[in-house]
Parts: structure tokens; C-alpha cells; sequence
């Protein structure tokens, strides 16, 4: 009986141990990384004016810091949040009546195809004269980007519904109403976790292209007007806090997941 | 008592492919707490009268009556088993039992109490709270039997309930499902394609034709006793030769 359980004891030992070199080595590649970068940029080995450095960036986020830094981050952060939520809640609910009434679902298949392989960046300008060089406009290039690939996920999470489950219910005596949110809505909740895991990616990518296109605040704006007066320094720093941002908002759907699968 | 009646029931389907024959003046009358199992070649359209029986489509001719009243759509006073339980699995065995009245917004506290005395009694007390998941395969089918009961249905359907599991938890399963048939004195119909089920669990054994099917034999075996016992039973492998061969030819 002893053994069994220092052999159990050995297996947890291991399996800590292994996890830990894991994320060591994740550290490490991140500091070699950076400070590779530091070092060549130093010694001169690469031309920090095109290429930045470490140094020069925590330089320019203090400089930004004591200005409008927290203006642009919270501009890009809540256009994205704005847009990721707007996407996901009306993809959803189209996803539904696209599922309640087949006639509608077969009518709408080829445009719904068509706008998703659609580069919704060509849609650019005239979103810009419909909704005016605002946010009015960058979330709505999010919610595009964003809204067909939901609609389409989540419409084929109901096919994939077992027909035996909703026989069961119809004999029951079920409505369309209650085999909808006593069977499909709950029997999609794994699903929809990972549109939202999707979403969280395609919203940055919206957002950032929309202020690529218009925008007077933003790390998107940061990011562009950086390059145009070639403050390599702006752009790479930028791009720094766009990266952290983005890990944060999919951790937190991580969270959410987690938090999830515990309850089911 | 008579409780359901098909009359000259004939189906006739439409695919893409073909039209299908599927029933031919279809004829039964059902008592009232009798167990009747319907057998027949595979794919001679067992499944598609329970699918009628449920209301869940109409025949082309002739009807179906439950209690007097043609069935026309499903209207929750039909019980259907199906070969897999089909038990949420984010919901408690407590609450999968009671979807049924829920759906019919008859959750009063008589029914919850009802729901409650079934699962006690058929020895899921203590999983009441348990998700389907920590059930193993024959405890679930009972669960599902529990909420195909809990809703009070006046007939149940059960459509090869049991070729999901595997031989030991079959037998088991199938004395628990007679045991608890018999006891709430419900009325049930069985589909299977399993000679022997049919002849340990029945009353009445139908026997159906090929494509399109009609009524080619009605036995009543007469054997008494829990479906184990049955099997056990001197005439069990002379009526299982006789239906064999209505079958086959």
C-alpha cells in the first residue's frame, strides 16, 4: 500500500516539475528575446532607428504615460469590447432565426457565404461615409468582421443538435420556443464558448483596421501615425500593449470557460 | 378497455430518391395496461408507427385513435423510450425527470412530489442530484424511464430501449423496465428487432411483414412471470421458433 502511494507521490512530483520547467523555458525564450533585441541594438549590431529597442519603447510609454496613453488604450478597448459584444449577442440571435425558419435560412445561405469570403475591409469607405470618420465607424468594421462568423458557427451548433433529443421533446409536447431554450441554448454553451474564443481575436483585428482607416485617437492611430513619421519607437511600444491587451481579453474567456465546464 | 385504436393505417413517404410504401392497412387495438411488442423484418417500418402512434406525423390513410380521440399532433400524452436515454447532460437526474411537466407547465408540487416518489422507489434516491454522467448505462435508462413516467403519460412507446447496453445490463434492464411498467400499470408498446425480448416482455407479440408492413401474425404466448423468468419458461424457445420462421419467410 506504501509503495502505491510514493509511487503516486513520484507521479505528482513529476508532473509539477514538468510544468514548471515548461513555463521556465517560457520566461526564458521571452528574456532572451528582449534582450537580444537590447543587446544588438546597443552594441549596434542592428540600427535602432528602424528597428527600435526595449529601452527606446519603456522610454516612449513614460513620455506617453505622463500624456494621453490611458486615452488611447481605453479608446481601442472599449471599441473592441463595443463591437466584440455587439457581434457575438446579434449573431447569435440572427443564428436563431435562421434556425427557427428553414425558408429564411436556405433564401439567406449564398449572401451569407459570399460576405463571409468578402475581405470586409473593402466595405472601408463606404462605411466611413454611412457612419462618419468616428467610433461609430470602427465598430462597426469589428461587428462585420466578427458577425458572419458567428452567425455561421453558431446556426451549425443547432444542426448538429441530435434529432433523437428533439423528437423526445415534440412527443413531450414541446413547443419551438422550449426545444430552443431547454435543449439548443444549453446544449450549445460549449459552442459558443468557442465563438467566443474567435471572436476575441477577429474584434482586435477589426478594431486595429478600422483605426487603421479612421481615427484620432487609439493604439491603431499610435500605430500608423508612428510609422508616418517614422517613430519606430511609437509603433513597436504600441504594438506592445496591443499583444498584452489581447492575451488579457482571451484569458479572461478562458476564465469564463473554466468557470463553466466546473458548473456543468 | 380499448385505449388505442389504429384503423387501416397506410404510409406513404416521399424522399428525394423515391417514394416509399412504408405501411399497408395497418389494423391493431390495444387494451387498456397491456404490453404489446411489435417485431418484424429490419426496416419493415416498426419505428414508423411508433412515430405515428406519438402523433409526430399522420398517416396518408386511415387514423389513429388514443382514448376515442384521433391523434392528429403530439399533444404530451405519449411516453417515448428511445434506444440511447437521451439525458441532459447539465441537468440533474432530479431535473431531467421533471422536463416532461415542466414543458407542460405542470411542475406543480403534487408532480414534484410524484417525480420524487418514482425515483425513491425505483432506487435512484441517492442520485437524485448526481448528473447523468456519474449514472452507469442500465441506472440511466431507468432515469429515463423515470421521466417518460413522470409526466403521466397514457401510453409509452419504446423503441428498442434496450440494444444500446450491453448483454448483462440488458437483461437486468429489461426485468427493471417490465417490473416498473407493470407496477405504475401503464400501457406500453415495444419495437424491437430481438425475438426473445419480445417473447420475455409482451403480453401480445405482432408480428409484421416486409415493406410495405402489415399485420401478418398476432401471438399471445401466455407465459406469466418477470422477463428472467420467462426465458426459463418449457414453450420460451417453441414460440421463438415459431416467430423466427414468420419472420424469416
Amino acid at each position: 500500500m506504501k509503495k502505491i502511494l510514493t509511487l503516486r507521490e513520484q507521479y505528482l512530483l513529476d508532473k509539477r516539475k514538468n510544468k514548471i520547467k515548461i513555463i521556465a523555458i517560457q520566461l526564458a525564450v521571452l528574456i532572451l528575446f528582449f534582450g537580444l533585441w537590447e543587446l544588438l541594438a546597443q552594441t549596434g549590431a542592428i540600427d535602432p532607428f528602424f528597428t527600435s529597442s526595449p529601452s527606446r519603447m519603456l522610454k516612449t510609454l513614460k513620455t506617453l504615460a505622463g500624456q494621453d496613453l490611458f486615452k488611447h488604450i481605453g479608446t481601442t478597448l472599449l471599441e473592441c469590447i463595443c463591437g466584440f459584444i455587439i457581434a457575438t449577442v446579434a449573431g447569435t440571435v440572427i443564428a436563431i432565426l435562421l434556425w427557427w425558419s428553414s425558408t429564411l435560412r436556405k433564401v439567406t445561405e449564398p449572401y451569407i457565404v459570399v460576405l463571409n469570403s468578402l475581405p470586409k475591409i473593402a466595405l472601408g469607405p463606404v462605411i466611413i461615409i454611412w457612419m462618419g470618420a468616428g467610433y461609430g465607424a470602427i465598430i462597426t468594421m469589428t461587428v462585420l468582421i466578427c458577425i458572419i462568423v458567428t452567425i455561421m458557427s453558431v446556426l451549425a451548433g443547432f444542426m448538429e443538435c441530435d434529432e433523437d433529443k428533439i423528437l423526445l421533446m415534440r412527443a413531450m409536447g414541446a413547443n419551438k420556443f422550449q426545444i430552443l431554450f431547454k435543449l439548443l441554448l444549453p446544449s450549445s454553451i460549449p459552442n459558443l464558448i468557442s465563438v467566443l474564443k474567435i471572436n476575441v481575436g477577429l474584434s482586435w483585428v477589426g478594431v486595429i483596421m478600422g483605426e487603421y482607416l479612421v481615427s484620432s485617437a487609439g493604439l491603431g492611430y499610435l500605430i500608423i501615425y508612428g510609422g508616418q513619421v517614422f517613430k519606430l519607437d511609437l509603433v513597436m511600444a504600441s504594438t506592445l500593449i496591443l499583444c498584452l491587451l489581447a492575451a488579457l481579453m482571451y484569458f479572461s474567456v478562458a476564465l469564463v470557460e473554466k468557470h463553466v465546464k466546473k458548473s456543468r | 378497455m380499448e385505449i388505442l385504436k389504429i384503423d387501416n393505417v397506410s404510409l406513404i413517404y416521399q424522399t428525394d430518391e423515391a417514394e416509399t410504401h412504408a405501411l399497408n392497412d395497418v389494423n391493431l387495438s390495444i387494451e387498456d395496461g397491456e404490453f404489446v411488442a411489435i417485431i418484424g423484418p429490419s426496416g419493415c417500418g416498426k419505428t414508423t408507427i411508433l412515430t405515428l402512434i406519438s402523433g409526430l406525423m399522420k398517416p396518408t390513410s386511415g387514423a389513429i385513435y388514443l382514448d376515442g380521440k384521433v391523434i392528429d399532433k403530439p399533444v404530451g400524452d405519449i411516453g417515448y423510450m428511445l434506444q440511447r436515454d437521451h439525458l441532459f447532460p447539465w441537468r440533474t437526474i432530479l431535473s431531467n425527470a421533471l422536463l416532461g411537466p415542466e414543458l407542460q407547465k405542470k411542475k406543480t408540487p403534487e408532480t414534484v412530489a410524484y417525480v420524487n416518489e418514482l425515483i425513491e422507489k425505483y432506487g435512484l434516491g441517492e442520485f437524485k442530484k448526481a448528473y447523468p454522467r456519474q449514472l452507469s448505462g442500465g441506472m440511466r435508462q431507468r432515469a429515463a424511464l423515470i421521466r417518460t413516467l413522470a409526466y403521466r403519460p397514457k401510453i409509452l412507446l419504446l423503441d428498442e430501449p434496450f440494444s444500446a447496453l450491453d448483454y448483462q445490463t440488458r437483461l437486468a434492464v429489461c426485468d427493471d423496465v417490465h417490473r416498473i411498467i407493470k407496477s405504475e400499470k401503464k400501457t406500453a408498446v415495444l419495437v424491437t428487432h430481438d425475438i426473445s425480448e419480445a417473447i420475455s416482455l409482451a403480453d401480445r407479440i405482432v408480428v409484421l411483414s416486409a415493406r410495405p408492413a402489415t399485420v401478418k401474425k398476432i401471438y399471445e404466448p401466455g407465459i406469466e412471470g418477470t422477463p428472467l423468468k420467462r426465458r426459463e419458461d418449457k414453450s420460451f424457445s417453441r414460440w421463438f421458433d415459431t416467430i423466427y420462421k414468420d419472420i424469416s419467410t
